[in-house]
Parts: structure tokens; C-alpha cells; sequence
């Protein structure tokens, strides 16, 4: 009984501040589809680097014909250049830092290129002479990779030494930089939408002022007459926040799996499995948010 | 003692002189007193502070057992339940009929339905008005109206009845009847506390008299008038 009121006098609020309640919920949803494109740009990132830093390794190009001469003088490196540097590797020196050392040359690395590459038409220019006879080093923890880069920059017939790791770690940057901006975006949408829940909040306490004087006279609990506000509140924001979740939820079934997988095969992309724990999140976030800020919209509206 | 006041001093903010001013009185359980004095000399505010709905800002309320200076909020609506409350402009909800403003109280407090479908026709009997339940407030006279909110302060059943002048809005027969109908719910054991300035009824009941003036008591006596007798 004391329960169905509440829910009625709720259901009364929400029907008499409609447009106030659509604004909840648009707001709810822009800015919790920002909290939660944040998140599942984080899981993005950490499912590539564990991927990627994996498989990243140091490269060290040895020159060929297409080496500038600066730095490869002698042009192609010779066999003995190429000795020089595969026992600089295993030396003493550097051997407690690489793990592994794999040899690729020319003809391998086109082979790599093609299937890497497949179906792009700059393959049909290039040849096996555009490859570079490589040693790919993995190293035991990767981000020493500057003891690598300082042994063998200038060594003969050593073109270039490739950290690919910090090659990657420029490409995070940026992707760290966007899910950073939507965090701070996300931010402001959510102050926004507490102001705003707070607002109605006080208006709808405003219209039933004569019924709220008259209810504290006679005695209602603080609980009974504070209820249907706070639900109001909530109920508004449940709503934006399953709005935001199935957005986010479309956004990784259609966008990321549907469109990006096609374009970025090969790389670990997050599906809906590995980021389920975002939605209950948001709607977790959203119900909280709206609760606190109608309890104390209410608090502050009562008292005076 | 049913109320009793121990040097109540109350200062609004950012007012310069003291609304009520070291008051101290004493009501025994069952007594009809009036509040009397002109506009502005803390009758009402006297009722705020019984209510609870303001805090005394020096001095000591106890009311039916309850230090109102040391009460928490969450327990306010308790207390607020064993008193009834009235005022000049009767408070009724427009949107509601005069059963329903009545059963309003009812069941924002909890009753059940059942209670209430039983309580409130008894108590439109009690103040004269049988029959006239689903009438919507503004088809009811001014009397009518102020009777239904007595019904609804008195429905609760509550020790202690306070009313803020009312019988400010009605006129002079109309205000004997509620005067009539306040006398018969305070001999059914109800304390009543009455703010007035109206000087007929108060010479006519002959009841105690407190009477304050600029928030200061200036007197206190049984079976009196609103004039000190010269």
C-alpha cells in the first residue's frame, strides 16, 4: 500500500514533467556514452598492447641497394658485415638482454610482405632487392630496447635499428589522448546532467510545494515524501543509461566488429564478450549519479 | 505537563529584534489556552516552535515528552503526528475532495485502507459534516472549509490540537461554530492551543489567556479576557 503510493505519485511526477524527463534522458545518455566510449577505448588499447607488444620486436634492417648512402657507404651489406653483426648479438654484451634471434632475409621478407599485404596493388612493384635482410630480436624485457639501438647504429651495414614497440607506443599515445578527451568530455556531460536532474528535481518539489507543506505538518517520514523524487530521478537515468549501453553495444557489434575488423584484419579488436563489464557499468554509474543528486536536490529544497 | 517553555528566546536571521523573547509557560494536558496579541507579537512564531517547524535559539521546548532542541529530524515526523495543526487560510489540497483531503493525512502517515475508509466518515460526523465529503473545496463555505481541516487534524486522533487563528478568515457566526466544534474536540481530552486576535471569542470562552506583546510575555491568566480587566 505504502509502496504503491510511492510508485503512483512517481509515475505521476514523470508523466507531469515530461519534457524535463527527456532532457534527463538525453543527457544521461550523451554523457554516460562518453563514460562509457572512454572505457571500452581503454580495454581497446590494452587488448592491442598486450597483442601488439607481444609480437613487437627490435628490427634491425641491414643496408641494400635502396639504403641511403650515408649511412650504408658500401652499399648492399656484405657477408662478412652481416657475420660482424650476428656475433655483435650473441656477444657477451647483449646477451643477457635478447632472448631470441631470427634471422630474415631478402627473399623471406617478401614473401612476408605479400601475404601481409594481400591484394594491394603496390605489390606488383615491388622486389625482392626493396626488402632488407633483417634481424628481428626479441629481447627479454622490451623496453630495453636502447641497448640494441646503441650497439648497432653505426655498425657496417646495419641501415636502421627499429624499435617497434616505441613505434606503437606513439599510435597508444593517440589513441590514450582520444579516450582522454572523452573521459574530460564525459565529465562535463555528467555535471551537466546532475545540474540538470537537481533542477527538475526542485521544480517538480516546487509545483507540489502545497502538498509537501501539508505532508511534513501531518507527519510523513522524511523517506515517504523524498521517494517519488528520487525515483523520478532514477527512473529518468536508468532510462538514458540503457540508451547509452545499447548505443556503446552497437557501436562494438556494428562498428567495430562489423566495419573495423574488415579494414584492420589482424589486429585485436575488442568484441562484446571481452567488454560486457562496461554496460552494467554505465547503468550502474547513471542510477547512482541521478539517486545523489535528487537525494540532495530534495534535502536542500525541504529544508528550506 | 503537556508543553512547557523555559526562557524561549527565538531571533530570526537577519532580524534585528528577537521574534519571541524569554518566554517561559507551562500547559497542563487537557487545558484550552489562548495565544493572544497584536500581529507581530510572536503568537505565531510561539506556534512555529511548538511545531517544530523553526528551533528556538536559546531556552528549552519540551512538548509531550520530547526536547524539541535536541530532537533529530528524522524523528520530527513522529512527534508531528501526535499534534494537529490548523490555520487562518485552512490548507486544503484543491484537487481533492474533502473525504480525500482528509484520508490524505491518513495515508501519507501509513494508516491502512481499511482504517481510513473507517475513520474519516466518523470524523466528518464529528464536525458537522455528514454528507459532504465528496464535496471539492471551493463548493464549501469558508466554515465548511476551516471544519475540514479540523477533520483533518483531528482524525490523527493527536494529544495536542494547534490552531493559528482560526477563525481569522470567517465571520462572527461562523466563528462561534468553530469555536463550538474546538470546545467539544478539547473536552474529548484534547489540549487545544488557540493563536487569536479575536477579542469576542476570547471575552465570550473566559479561558486561560497568554498573551505577548513585541515577543514578550505579558501575561498569563485563567478564565480571562483579551483585555487585562482595569
Amino acid at each position: 500500500m505504502k509502496f504503491g503510493r510511492i510508485l503512483r505519485e512517481t509515475n505521476h511526477g514523470l508523466s507531469r514533467n515530461l519534457s524535463m524527463v527527456v532532457s534527463i534522458v538525453l543527457v544521461t545518455f550523451v554523457s554516460l556514452t562518453f563514460v562509457g566510449a572512454a572505457a571500452l577505448m581503454q580495454m581497446q588499447i590494452t587488448q592491442m598492447k598486450t597483442y601488439w607488444y607481444d609480437k613487437a620486436q627490435v628490427a634491425v634492417y641491414l643496408c641494400n641497394d635502396s639504403s641511403s648512402t650515408d649511412v650504408c657507404p658500401d652499399g648492399s651489406v656484405t657477408t662478412a658485415q652481416r657475420q660482424a653483426v650476428r656475433a655483435k648479438l650473441s656477444s657477451d654484451a647483449l646477451k643477457p638482454y635478447v632472448e631470441r634471434v631470427y634471422f630474415e632475409d631478402q627473399k623471406q621478407a617478401l614473401q612476408n610482405f605479400r601475404t601481409e599485404f594481400k591484394g594491394n596493388s603496390s605489390l606488383n612493384w615491388v622486389s625482392e632487392s626493396d626488402m632488407a635482410d633483417t634481424f628481428w630480436v626479441r629481447l627479454k624485457d622490451p623496453s630495453q630496447s636502447s641497448v640494441i639501438s646503441e650497439t648497432l647504429n653505426g655498425q657496417a651495414g646495419v641501415d636502421q635499428v627499429q624499435d617497434q614497440r616505441a613505434y606503437l607506443d606513439r599510435i597508444f599515445g593517440v589513441l590514450r589522448l582520444a579516450s582522454y578527451t572523452a573521459i574530460g568530455l564525459a565529465a562535463l556531460m555528467l555535471a551537466a546532467a546532475i545540474l540538470l536532474i537537481s533542477t527538475t528535481i526542485r521544480q517538480s518539489a516546487f509545483a507540489r510545494r502545497k502538498e509537501l507543506g501539508i505532508m511534513r505538518l501531518v507527519g510523513a517520514s522524511n523517506l515517504y515524501i523524498e521517494a517519488p523524487f528520487v525515483m523520478e530521478g532514477v527512473i529518468s537515468a536508468f532510462i538514458g543509461s540503457v540508451l547509452a549501453s545499447g548505443a556503446l553495444a552497437g557501436v562494438v557489434q556494428f562498428f567495430v566488429q562489423g566495419y573495423l575488423s574488415q579494414r584492420l584484419q589482424g589486429t585485436a579488436l575488442i568484441t562484446l564478450g571481452s567488454t560486457w563489464a562496461v554496460f552494467p557499468l554505465v547503468i550502474a554509474v547513471g542510477v547512482v549519479l541521478a539517486a545523489l543528486a535528487s537525494i540532495v536536490a530534495i534535502r536542500r529544497y525541504l529544508r528550506v | 505537563m503537556m508543553i512547557s517553555l523555559d526562557h524561549v528566546t527565538k531571533v530570526y536571521r537577519h532580524a534585528e529584534h528577537a521574534a519571541v523573547s524569554d518566554v517561559s509557560i507551562a500547559i497542563d494536558k487537557g487545558e484550552f489556552t489562548f495565544l493572544v496579541g497584536p500581529s507581530g507579537s510572536g503568537k505565531s512564531t510561539l506556534i512555529r516552535l511548538i511545531l517544530r517547524e523553526e528551533r528556538a535559539t536559546r531556552g528549552r521546548i519540551d512538548v509531550l515528552g520530547h526536547n524539541l532542541s535536541t530532537i533529530s529530524s528524522r524523528k520530527v515526523p513522529f512527534y508531528r503526528r501526535k499534534l494537529g495543526v490548523v490555520f487562518q487560510d485552512f490548507r486544503l489540497l484543491t484537487n481533492k475532495s474533502a473525504a480525500e483531503n482528509i484520508a490524505f493525512s491518513l495515508e501519507v502517515t501509513g494508516r491502512s485502507r481499511g482504517y481510513i475508509r473507517q475513520a474519516v466518515p466518523d470524523v466528518l460526523r464529528l464536525v458537522g459534516l455528514d454528507g459532504l465529503g465528496d464535496q471539492m473545496p471551493n463548493e464549501l463555505s469558508g466554515g465548511e472549509q476551516q471544519r475540514v481541516a479540523i477533520a483533518r487534524a483531528v482524525v490523527t486522533k493527536p494529544d495536542l490540537l494547534l490552531a493559528d487563528e482560526p477563525t481569522g478568515n470567517l465571520d462572527p457566526d461562523t466563528s462561534r461554530g468553530i469555536m463550538t466544534l474546538l470546545e467539544r474536540i478539547n473536552a474529548g481530552g484534547t489540549t487545544v492551543v488557540m493563536a487569536t486576535h479575536d477579542t469576542d471569542t476570547v471575552n465570550r470562552m473566559r479561558r486561560r489567556v497568554i498573551e505577548l506583546e513585541r515577543g514578550r510575555l505579558v501575561r498569563d491568566e485563567d478564565r480571562a479576557g483579551y483585555e487585562v480587566a482595569r
